[in-house]
């Protein structure tokens, strides 16, 4: 397998109808460090409108031929990366080192993180970078109550954008704040509006795999039991009817080393049995090495390659995992992985 | 490719482990898969299944009459066991969960 570092990182920017997603693509591809960047957005509905949008700030955009990006064409989407990879790699456009991918607003993002991850040529020359999705502060809440693709498009995040801050009131930017980070609080928000500016480093270039990326993103995730547990007491009525209450996210923490090939036989079952259920998992394993932790990073059935980091962020070297799942009893899932942790005792010795 | 069965070897999946510098990886490739076999047979056990490594290239499953299929890859394992038993084989069943904690505690 190629490695990570060495890959080209796919950004996916999704987020629901009329959320700034083309705005703040706009925004982004003016910054100057983003200019090798290759787009690749769909052609349908109001993206007839963003293509003239974009074609104006960037020629380089490709057009998808058929359809809807999200759900039927996961080989046309292959297919349009790969077709990008020969022209860059023949010379026929210049050598882009990002690629960004606009998501349709009704779309489920993760069919799209599965074509980059798990398509067996793409993924030596692509890797999945963050995945940012707008939220519009006027309508946001009402969504996530109400579709279920966007409380996915949420879910799914690494970086969430609030967007339409100027034309709300700071309470109900608050209000969408919250659930956004009880949704999914190992995601990063930020808020814009089109008096303030856009980070293009923080959404699209620190990530897990990046150098200067990895600590940061791996302290952020550190951040989630305090949050969560502060979202938690504020919050105890569970309306099943309303999709962003079905899914609710969770870190479970082990003192103890785990055993990394039962983690393994675990999460394989688990993914296997629940995967479209476990909209994210993201933990950061002590498997006794006696350095630094292993990162474990996942979307629904699909795993990233584990990723050893050379030191912890912190001094607490317990192994923390968190997950965002819908409809599936945290303590169970604890319940499980304990027992699935202690099989086949005892632990590995060396050979 | 096995020069004498012709099996390729396939990529790698994410709980092999490899580039990983997990305990694992102290190992020997060949004994990396006995423990796995051994782990992944504490669970499969209490469906009645066997798991073993076939050539160093991939898992043989079978159940007690000796229905068998060959894998690939520990997420290949338990679409067989369900395709064999004919049923879910979920890690979040309470009774399953109740079953492992009993034969821990039994040793």
């Amino acid at each position: 397998m190629a490695e990570q570092s060495s890959t080209i990182p796919v950004n996916v920017i999704t987020g629901f109808l009329g959320s700034g997603k083309t705005t703040l693509l706009q925004r982004l591809l003016a910054a100057p460090q983003l200019s090798d960047t290759a787009v690749l957005v769909n052609e349908f509905g109001e993206v007839g409108l963003d293509h003239h949008l974009l074609r104006r700030l960037d020629d380089e955009i490709v057009l998808l031929q058929s359809g809807c990006l999200c759900c039927t064409i996961r080989g046309d989407l292959s297919a349009a990366i790969l077709d990008l990879y020969a022209k860059r790699e023949h010379g026929e456009i210049l050598p882009f080192r990002r690629l960004v991918i606009e998501t349709t607003g009704l779309a489920d993002p993760v069919p799209i993180l599965a074509t980059v991850m798990a398509e067996p040529v793409l993924r030596h020359h692509f890797r999945l970078g963050n995945v940012i999705t707008t939220v519009d502060a006027v309508n946001g809440v009402s969504h996530l109550e109400r579709q279920p693709e966007s409380t996915k498009q949420a879910a799914v995040a690494d970086r969430l954008v609030i967007t339409k801050t100027d034309i709300v009131d700071e309470n109900s930017v608050g209000e969408l704040r919250r659930r956004l980070k009880r949704l999914n609080p190992a995601a990063a928000q930020l808020e814009i509006s089109l008096r303030t500016a856009v980070d293009p480093d923080l959404l699209l270039t620190r990530d897990l795999y990046d150098v200067q990326g990895k600590a940061e993103e791996v302290r952020r995730w550190l951040a989630i039991e305090t949050a969560k547990a502060g979202a938690d007491a504020a919050h105890h009525h569970v309306d099943v009817n309303r999709h962003d209450e079905r899914i609710h996210s969770f870190c479970l923490r082990f003192a103890q080393p785990l055993n990394w090939t039962a983690f393994g036989i675990w999460l394989t079952m688990v993914l296997h049995s629940h995967g479209a259920d476990i909209l994210r998992v993201k933990g950061m394993l002590n498997v006794g090495t006696g350095s630094g932790p292993v990162v474990v990073h996942g979307v629904q059935h699909l795993v990233h390659p584990p990723d050893h980091l050379p030191q912890w962020p912190d001094d607490d070297r317990s192994s923390r995992i968190v997950f965002i799942v819908r409809d599936l009893s945290h303590d169970l899932i604890e319940r499980s992985l304990a027992a699935f942790t202690h099989l086949g005792a005892p632990a590995l010795v060396e050979a | 490719m096995c020069a004498l069965c012709g099996v390729l070897g396939g990529e790698g999946h994410w709980a092999d482990a490899s580039g990983v510098a997990v305990p694992a990886a102290c190992l020997t490739r060949g004994a990396q898969r006995q423990e796995r076999v051994r782990l992944a047979n504490a669970v499969l056990r209490q469906f009645g299944l066997v798991l073993a490594d076939w050539q160093g290239a991939k898992y043989q499953l079978a159940n007690r009459t000796g229905r068998t299929e060959l894998v690939d890859n520990l997420a290949q394992v338990w679409q067989a066991a369900e395709r064999i038993l004919g049923r879910a084989c979920d890690p979040l069943d309470p009774a399953l969960i109740a079953r492992i904690e009993q034969s821990e505690r039994a040793g």
